[in-house]
């Protein structure tokens, strides 16, 4: 099992530890929901270390990313960050991928710490041309502040602006609090926040600066837990569960990060060919109408008949609502239908409802 | 931990308050740290019948579901509602909030369960 070096910090403030994709990570703190709700009020900081980065190098970096990825990284400029899916030829999601890009020859790829190993074989044995691709996870530790508060307590340690920080734009070689790293405005939670990323070494030392200037604006450590609740509440896709080998973005319903018409890349003619004729099922959100939580593999029913599965559900701590995604045929996905979920052999209804369930509040 | 002097345990985790042939279920505090933030409830049906073993009522936490198990056999006869609105006040004193009330057929059963010594060394090698 590994742990992150923050791995006795966490566990001196109290924290329950679980396996996360071979990981020990902090679960909780003082509890999921109350760090839930200083996230949404004023601010959590999570230890995202165990994400994996993949740096790509090289003259060719540019063009053998493109080939990889659903997202068009052609316009990406310097000092921003890319959204984006790698696929299979069949359409199926490798994984959901963040690109830093910090020249034309140098991109830092943040994966899922699960499917690390994974992607660089996948990038490795589609290489050509001048073209290196290192995983430097272990040389990077990632922090993520998240909330409304995260920026008034960021700037307290740096000298640069950070209101001039754009959405998914990022600094590279920042001084923060003596320790060089890179911001970003990114997150997975549905607020306004930062990701940081520092070397290895320094994480500690910035976990306590980090904490120390959130003290007057009450910020909490917090675990995958509430990080789970709150891009659940977000819609943002969780892979493994909404997405995967079997699922593809359109069924997903991550189109805008899919672009057709950039050009050849892996999975594209499966992908118009579902674009073409309409995707079989799709994601869809459902409120559950009885009483009941629905919960990651539940079946969902309509007449009897199995027409999808649950992703991910869960009680909303915002809305206070039993809520869940669902893979469902695409018939039965319309907002206002209803369907039956199988829970523990009894059938709840729940009714499909708009995503996200909570709207984002990024600073554009 | 909490443990309360006077009550029976299971290693499920459940507590049991005796009161002749009445046995009043809840689940400790052991139970409730370890689930986290209680939020979903689902209460038997009173008058339904129940084996020691089955798991007539089921807590939810934001983390996952967790069947609650019947530490003695008999015929529910009353189930604490309020839980149905108010899920976390099993988390804010689990000893207080009670989940169901079984009439007992057989109380030879409640020999098999723990006393508050032993179930506090017990809760020790579950950790």
């Amino acid at each position: 099992m590994k742990k992150t070096l923050l791995y006795d910090k966490h566990v001196s403030l109290g924290a329950k530890m679980i396996d996360f994709g071979g990981w020990m990570m902090p679960l909780q703190y003082s509890g999921i929901i109350q760090e839930h709700q200083a996230v949404r009020s004023e601010a959590g900081l999570f230890d995202v270390s165990h994400m994996g980065e993949i740096m790509v190098e090289g003259k060719a970096a540019g063009e053998f990313i493109q080939r990889l990825i659903t997202n068009d990284i052609s316009r990406l400029k310097d000092s921003q960050v890319l959204y984006t899916l790698m696929c299979y030829p069949d359409g199926g999601t490798v994984d959901d991928i963040l690109i830093y890009k910090l020249n034309d020859d140098k991109y830092l790829i943040v994966v899922n710490a699960a499917n690390t190993e994974k992607d660089l074989e996948w990038m490795e044995s589609h290489r050509e041309g001048t073209v290196a691709v290192n995983d430097v996870s272990e040389q990077y530790a990632l922090l993520a502040l998240q909330g409304p508060r995260a920026q008034d307590i960021l700037q307290k340690l740096v000298d640069i602006p950070l209101e001039q920080l754009r959405f998914f734009r990022f600094i590279d070689e920042v001084n923060i609090a003596g320790i060089p790293g890179l911001i970003s405005r990114t997150g997975y939670t549905g607020e306004d926040g930062f990701e940081v990323y520092v070397s290895a070494h320094s994480v500690s030392r910035l976990w306590d600066e980090i904490m120390e200037a959130g003290k007057e604006y009450n910020l909490v450590p917090a675990g995958l837990g509430a990080r789970d609740t709150l891009r659940f509440e977000a819609a943002l896709p969780l892979y493994g569960q909404e997405l995967s080998g079997e699922i593809s973005p359109l069924e997903a319903g991550l189109d805008r990060f899919v672009k057709l018409d950039k050009g050849g890349f892996i999975g594209r003619e499966a992908l118009i060919k579902q674009s073409r004729d309409g995707v079989q099922r799709k994601l869809a959100g459902l409120e559950m109408v009885d009483r009941g939580i629905a919960r990651h593999g539940y079946q969902v029913k309509a007449d009897d008949k199995i027409i999808g599965h649950v992703t991910s559900g869960n009680f909303s701590p915002t809305l206070k609502k039993n809520l869940a995604l669902a893979l469902l045929d695409t018939r039965f996905a319309e907002e206002g239908t209803l369907v039956d979920i199988s829970v523990r052999n009894k059938l709840l209804k729940a009714k499909v409802v708009k995503t996200p369930f909570y709207v984002k509040r990024y600073k554009k | 931990m909490k443990v309360v002097d006077g009550l029976k345990y299971s290693k499920d985790h459940e507590w049991v308050k005796v009161d002749g042939n009445k046995a009043t279920v809840g689940i400790t505090d052991y139970a409730q740290d370890s689930l986290g933030d209680i939020v979903f409830v689902d209460l038997p049906e009173p008058g339904s019948d129940v084996n020691a073993g089955d798991a007539p009522a089921v807590v939810e936490s934001v983390k996952a579901a967790s069947d609650i198990y019947s530490p003695v056999s008999g015929t529910i006869i009353e189930v604490n509602a309020e839980l149905e609105v108010s899920p976390e006040l099993i988390n804010e004193d689990p000893y207080k909030n009670w989940i169901m009330v079984i009439e007992m057929k057989d109380p030879g059963e409640l020999d098999s369960l723990m006393d508050t010594g032993e179930y506090e060394e017990y809760c020790k090698g579950e950790a």
